[in-house]
């Protein structure tokens, strides 16, 4: 495949371009599966964009993606990723930043305005605090929802529920009432032969081997 | 209570609901419409009321149980989206579908073209007030259903295109009945453009409406034929190649003056360029297999399973544990009817997704409301909302 690597070049050219321009500011800047993926430093990401957006080399015009990953084991649990097309150079680049609970990460808004409604649902799903946003609102959950339902200590029922009451002739929200418990199997059992602990075998008690058997 | 109204008295500007119950917002939209008069000042559209949590949904399910949903998104144009997905998944694996499988996605995409065009033309003109269009291309959209159901059993949730290729070859016949429709097709178009391109009506309610420039669509971020009808020529199958597309001739339509009958002409001419598409796809579609041929990631023939024991377990694996996706992430963009509709996929080895982010192109195109609409009369919401083609499904996921 020349022509995936001939654009893999480009890409890391532009890469090379990027640290160089946002010199202390790229944590890292990586060509992987032909996709470039740039992390910058969280204070760094309006001074980044914009970067991207005007530097000639770079050229990217287009904001075309924000979404937020959960990653709960780490300290800043939050990924803020976003999205850029350049379409004069027919390239696209992924900017990461990390962000904490309690950190916010400035709004973009000012240097690509469709950042709105894509930064209002990454605050309504993650609670990723984006400041300087002019407007942020919950975008895609209820009125008066708690709670940021894509965080993965989320569970996948949520907490209430809505109904229709009769008696009252209105919608009322209760907690969710299960009549199962919510069921979820680990199928990842071992595909290629069997591994040294079987499932299960972890919860009885450790025998010695036995001798001469 | 008598109030004398004098000169001094200020004329506060009051707020409508358009919707959420509303025949021209195309689904759940309810849009908070600040009027001076009869003239708009601000749209703030409230969305979510479709809002099902696909994204969250996926991250429960083994890949292959993560397809149908893709189905139930943009629910117009159904297998596009399941492209998308699939290459993201192939893109992981490190796989590539065989050619006939290759042509017959891009067949079926090119067909859901047609029948997310025809759909929005369709409900469009009858927001501005033509009803003989809808009428018309309904029965279209029944043929083309019925070749979804010949080809997967279902006529919308289609569950079709798969990591790997297809889920079956196309019946016996199909190929033929599909070159008589697309044979026919274009003379229906030429009906209904005599319907709606010249239409004095259809004219004054589009033309010069919701104009956007060049540079506004590009930092709105429209894609698709929004984004055409505005001047850019930029088109994924071109730019991007997926699949087969840079085996098949094809242009790519641009407007000029990015209003609302712009974006109808554009999508008048992507569905004439989608039938070309159609009739070199089954013109070059080579014979072969249409499925990989790895029993780790695509089942095995039934007639394999009655007699070899390993095939019965891979596919009591596969529908059970799935298959396991390296670990990685991937951003693959396609050019669905709407846009660009694209798949994040974050993969942490298992065989589920850590994060399946899908980039709807609806919802940035609504985002464009507020600032495509001001200054407009209230007449003018359903002609805009209607030229963006908007379908909840995918806006609120």
């Amino acid at each position: 495949m020349t022509q995936s690597e001939s654009s893999s070049d480009a890409l890391r050219q532009i890469a090379a371009r990027i640290t160089q321009g946002l010199s202390g500011d790229v944590l890292s800047a990586d060509v992987v599966r032909g996709e470039l993926i740039v992390a910058v430093k969280r204070d760094a990401i309006v001074k980044a964009l914009t970067y991207l957006r005007d530097d000639p080399m770079c050229d990217f015009t287009q904001l075309v993606d924000v979404c937020g990953v959960d990653y709960p084991e780490r300290e800043e649990r939050f990924d803020v990723v976003y999205h850029l097309l350049s379409m004069r150079k027919n390239t696209r680049v992924r900017v990461k930043v990390t962000a904490g609970e309690e950190t916010p990460v400035a709004s973009v808004t000012g240097v690509f305005v469709c950042a709105d409604w894509l930064e209002r649902e990454v605050w309504d799903m993650y609670g990723v605090y984006f400041s300087g946003h002019p407007d942020l609102r919950r975008i895609l959950t209820d009125y008066g929802f708690d709670g940021h339902p894509q965080r993965k200590d989320f569970p996948l029922t949520g907490y209430v529920e809505m109904r229709y009451d009769e008696d009252q002739k209105r919608v009322i929200y209760e907690p969710v009432k299960l009549t199962q418990d919510f069921r979820t199997f680990d199928f990842l059992s071992p595909w290629e032969g069997i591994q040294k602990l079987l499932p299960g075998d972890e919860k009885a008690p450790p025998t010695p081997p036995k001798q001469g058997a | 209570m008598d109030t004398v109204l004098t000169p001094e008295t200020e004329i506060e500007n009051y707020t409508i609901n358009f919707g959420p119950q509303h025949p021209a917002a195309h689904g759940v939209l309810r849009l908070v419409l600040e009027m001076d008069g009869e003239v708009i000042d601000r749209v703030d559209p409230h969305i979510g009321l479709l809002h099902r949590g696909t994204e969250k949904l996926i991250e429960y399910k083994t890949y292959l149980q993560a397809i149908p949903y893709f189905d139930r998104l943009d629910y117009v144009s159904p297998m596009n989206q399941e492209q998308a997905f699939a290459l993201a998944v192939e893109r992981l694996l490190g796989i590539e579908p065989p050619p006939r499988a290759k042509y017959i996605r891009m067949l079926f995409a090119e067909l859901t073209r047609v029948l997310n065009h025809i759909m929005n033309i369709a409900s469009y003109a009858m927001d501005v007030g033509a009803m003989t269009p809808f009428l018309w291309t309904f029965e279209e959209r029944e043929k083309l259903m019925g070749f979804y159901d010949e080809v997967c059993g279902a006529r919308m949730h289609a569950n079709y295109i798969r990591p790997g290729g297809v889920a079956q070859d196309m019946p016996a016949g199909l190929r033929e009945r599909i070159y008589d429709w697309a044979d026919n097709y274009p003379k229906m178009i030429d009906d209904l453009e005599s319907l709606l391109t010249e239409n004095r009506i259809f004219k004054q309610r589009t033309v010069d409406i919701g104009v956007v420039s060049e540079k506004e669509a590009i930092a709105w971020g429209f894609t698709g034929p929004n984004l055409r009808a505005s001047g850019v020529a930029w088109d994924l199958r071109k730019s991007q190649p997926y699949d087969g597309y840079d085996q098949i001739e094809f242009d790519i339509p641009v407007g000029k003056h990015g209003d609302c009958y712009d974006r109808y002409l554009v999508r008048i001419l992507e569905m004439r360029e989608s039938v070309r598409i159609i009739k070199q796809c089954l013109d070059k579609m080579p014979s072969g297999p249409v499925r990989v041929n790895d029993r780790k990631i695509m089942p095995p023939p039934r007639a394999e399973m009655k007699t070899s024991m390993e095939a019965l377990i891979h596919h009591f694996k596969l529908y059970t544990e799935g298959f396991k996706v390296p670990a990685g992430e991937v951003y693959v963009a396609t050019e669905a009817p709407k846009g660009e509709f694209a798949v994040y996929l974050i993969s942490d080895g298992t065989n589920r997704p850590y994060r399946c982010r899908i980039r709807a192109p609806g919802f940035i195109h609504l985002a464009g409301m507020d600032a495509m609409l001001r200054g407009h009369m209230l007449a003018d919401v359903p002609a805009v909302l209607g030229s963006i083609d908007i379908v909840f499904g995918e806006v609120d996921r």
